[in-house]
């Protein structure tokens, strides 16, 4: 019984599941710290006029005379039950609108994250080929615009420059899921999968030049170099391969950053993403579209990082023995 | 290509064999050009900042929402390019018994969308329900004076009032006081719109657009275009982007700056005096503003036009406190027409505040481009009088909270006007009005004046009544009127025949056509 217990994949999950209900409780209880509620987020300064009774029928409409620990359970009991809540401002349930937005948030992720590899690793491998030399300069150079650069000017201008100039702007078009138009579909990805992507370059890059400096380092490198190993082959086969470790680490997190929604590119380019549905959430006090929004966010994360975890074992045989 | 044969575990290779896919893919689709005007033909797309934050016109305050819903639902009255009262569903109408009864003639063989014809029944219900308390309709004060609604035939509607409502006529065509079907319910109405406006309801798609489609039977005839999609582009500057490539084709616009960007990139962009009006609240009921020279003080102590031109880039009017053109306040009919600072030292040191007075005020971020400008051109003027305002910048849900609770001693507001001048101030500056605790103060006299300006019906008359209660909201100080901004409307260069409106309706959207 008590190897049952001790088991790693329990222990597991039994975090996971407290680890969400502490962001739960942490998104309740802050969503609640906001100053206004559903009805001034709804009738704006006009709510300054309705008369008591008024008011109290509308805290009755939107649930909010109830008391807090009850509105707190009755909507985890619902959401244990499937039910993640009605948004009055999308006309929709919050189960319709995430089925909605999380396939546009997960292809928008993977997509800027192979953006961000594509440029990151041969960067890297490109200043780690020659340390602080000119290539390194360079690459250095590239990261550190990719990192200072804010996401918002590079997205606001590259959409102007293309609309004014080429007219093309798919991302007024009205979104397309992949499955119903692909081609306009990956048009609109183009452009903020290219933004986050070199954005997240910058990290990856950084992560990926010290570690290949570190593996460089090794006498195995020495060896394999002193046996007559191709210049490229070495680089790729021995030292890339060697240190794909901390540059699978530093995606992963990247990635799961990326699902908690990229607000402002996707505000900027109009993606319907999960990002915009909690922005859209916290300006209308939908208290129950944020608080289960998240929740599918934080769980999704939770997956991502168990994923992560798992493909060390696949890329290094050593984390499989251990 | 050596890259993937030299990786051996599986799960890498499939990683760049997927990046390579989509190199491919995105390779390939950007160089086919984007599809220009993209949805069927006749459609107009309006480019929109955010979601209708609900579809039941009787709550809607949200632009979004209103301009969404004025085209699909009627209203009695309806107002004209200078906001004069025109027949909407009601085609005339007859005062009687000393003003106290109005007898209104329905215009006949208009149906709802869903096919149900348009009667008395339905007016007399509709303004019952939206009297009734647990409605929380948004206009329920507007038809606070009417007592009964007899609906003797099915074109004839009698509404029999407490006391005389001169603004009633006027306040009847706002989309918050919609004709909606008797047999519909609130619930109804928030899934599936159902009104007797220019375009039905088609489709929404939460965080995208909504559809709506021209209405064939619409009794002041079927719309130039085919229908309307309100796109949602969440960003301003996008919008534009959108307009300039040619994907959408009309936008409201507030921001003057956006405006200016959007003017020099070849659009039609073509701006409208507002109705609305920005303004620094004072709350009179609190210290140290409940002394009238603190109040004249700060009035005097600033120059209008340099808030203006300061922080809206000089896009708008210096105005006083009416801004419907029929009843304009005159903006130099106040205490001190032009800046006087040693004027309002003085009016301080009377006061016993010679040494100077700090008065808090909230500022919205976000609520509209201007105001964090506004405040901090504000707060340097009255500097220089020894009036130190002490800005409270919130989050624009903070701001709505503070002032919905009339939680403040000044606030930085930009406030919406209404066509009739009882309308637009009755609410706030009448002692009984709904908003008098956020207006901060009332005087019997003004409760004269006002009441006087709803017994009559004659124009000469009432203009004459409002100019004097301009003058002593003025010369109270009662707030300080700062301007009124323009409204922007950019379109491509193929849309015609749309004309704005002062108070920023959309209405027109119906003579609009696309060639």
């Amino acid at each position: 019984m008590r190897s049952i217990a001790r088991h790693p994949l329990l222990r597991r999950l039994v975090e996971t599941v407290l680890t969400l209900f502490g962001v739960a409780v942490l998104v309740f209880t802050t969503l609640r710290a906001i100053p206004g509620d559903e009805i001034t987020a709804t009738l704006g300064t006009e709510a300054a006029g309705l008369s008591a009774e008024q008011q109290e029928s509308l805290r009755a409409y939107y649930g909010l005379d109830k008391p807090l620990v009850l509105q707190f359970f009755s909507w985890l009991g619902n959401v244990l039950t499937g039910n993640l809540g009605f948004s009055r401002r999308a006309g929709a349930t919050v189960g319709e609108m995430t089925a909605n937005a999380l396939p546009v948030t997960m292809e928008l992720a993977v997509l800027a994250t192979i953006v961000g590899l594509l440029i990151g690793v041969p960067l890297a491998m490109l200043s780690a080929s020659r340390p602080n030399g000119v290539r390194d300069g360079f690459g250095q150079l590239v990261g550190l615009a990719a990192l200072s650069v804010p996401n918002f000017l590079l997205g606001a201008a590259l959409l102007t420059v293309i609309s004014r100039y080429a007219h093309y702007n798919p991302n007024a078009q009205g979104f397309a899921h992949f499955t119903q138009d692909p081609l306009l579909n990956l048009q609109q990805m183009l452009f903020p999968a290219l933004i986050l992507g070199f954005g997240l370059a910058a990290p990856i890059m950084r992560t990926a030049r010290s570690a290949l400096l570190e593996v460089q380092t090794q006498d195995f490198v020495r060896t394999a170099r002193g046996k007559g190993v191709a210049p490229w082959r070495l680089r790729v086969r021995h030292v890339l391969h060697n240190a794909l470790n901390p540059i699978v680490t530093m995606t992963g997190i990247q990635f799961g950053y990326l699902l908690g929604g990229a607000v402002v590119v996707e505000q900027i380019f109009s993606v319907p993403g999960l990002g915009r549905q909690v922005l859209a959430g916290i300006q209308q006090k939908e208290y129950a579209v944020v608080q289960s929004t998240v929740l599918v966010i934080a769980t999704t994360f939770v997956v991502v990082n168990l994923l992560t975890d798992l493909l060390y074992r696949v890329i290094d045989p050593r984390v499989r023995a251990a | 290509m050596k890259l993937p044969s030299a990786l051996s575990a599986p799960a890498t290779r499939c990683v760049l064999a997927v990046a390579a896919a989509a190199l491919v893919a995105t390779g390939c689709s950007s160089g086919t050009p984007g599809k220009e005007g993209s949805t069927g033909s006749g459609t107009l797309v309006v480019g929109y900042t955010a979601d209708p934050n609900t579809l039941d016109p009787w709550k809607a305050t949200q632009f979004q929402a209103v301009h969404l819903l004025e085209q699909v639902y009627g209203t009695l009255t309806e107002l004209d390019g200078d906001l004069n009262v025109k027949p909407g569903l009601a085609e005339k109408w007859q005062y009687a018994d000393g003003n106290k009864t109005l007898t209104l003639t329905l215009r006949q063989g208009v149906k709802f969308h869903d096919g149900k014809p348009f009667s008395s029944a339905d007016v007399k219900s509709s303004i019952e329900r939206i009297q009734k308390p647990e409605t929380a309709a948004v206009a329920a004060a507007t038809v606070k004076s009417i007592q009964s609604v007899d609906a003797p035939d099915p074109q004839t509607v009698v509404l029999h009032l407490t006391a005389p409502d001169a603004g009633l006529l006027a306040g009847f065509a706002t989309t918050n006081l919609a004709m909606l079907s008797k047999d519909d319910t609130s619930e109804a109405i928030g899934q599936k719109p159902n009104g007797t406006g220019a375009f039905t309801f088609g489709s929404r798609t939460a965080g995208q657009s909504v559809k709506l489609t021209a209405n064939g039977d619409y009794w002041g005839g079927k719309p130039k275009v085919g229908g309307l999609e309100f796109r949602i582009i969440p960003d301003q500057t996008s919008v534009v982007a959108a307009l300039q490539s040619g994907n959408v084709q009309f936008a409201t616009l507030d921001d003057p700056l956006v405006a200016k960007s959007a003017e020099g990139s070849g659009l039609k962009v073509a701006k409208t005096p507002s109705l609305s009006y920005h303004v620094l609240q004072l709350n009179a009921r609190k210290a140290p503003l409940d002394k009238l020279d603190v109040r004249l003080a700060i009035s005097c102590a600033i120059d209008r036009k340099q808030v203006l031109d300061t922080a809206a880039l000089g896009a708008g009017e210096v105005t006083g406190p009416i801004t419907s053109p029929a009843y304009k306040s005159d903006p130099n009919a106040r205490p001190c027409p032009t800046r006087d600072v040693a004027k309002a030292k003085q009016l301080l040191a009377g006061a016993g505040l010679a040494n100077g007075v700090t008065i808090p005020a909230i500022v919205s971020q976000g609520e509209y481009a201007t105001s964090v400008n506004e405040a901090q051109n504000l707060q340097a003027q009255l500097k220089e009088a020894g009036i130190t305002l002490d800005l409270q910048t919130l989050e624009s849900g903070a701001y709505v909270d503070k002032w919905v609770a009339a939680d403040f001693t000044a606030a930085v507001a930009l406030n919406g006007g209404r066509p009739d001048p009882d309308g637009m101030y009755g609410r706030y500056f009448t002692s009984t009005g709904n908003l008098n605790r956020v207006a901060g103060y009332s005087s019997p006299e003004l409760d004269k004046l006002f009441a006087e300006g709803k017994a009559t019906t004659d124009p000469a008359k009432r203009k004459e009544i409002y100019t004097q209660v301009s003058r002593h909201l003025e010369d109270n100080a009662a707030w300080v009127w700062l301007f009124s901004s323009y409204g922007y409307t950019a379109t491509t260069q193929g849309v015609a025949g749309f004309t704005p409106m002062a108070n920023g309706s959309l209405q027109n959207l119906r003579e609009t056509s696309l060639q």
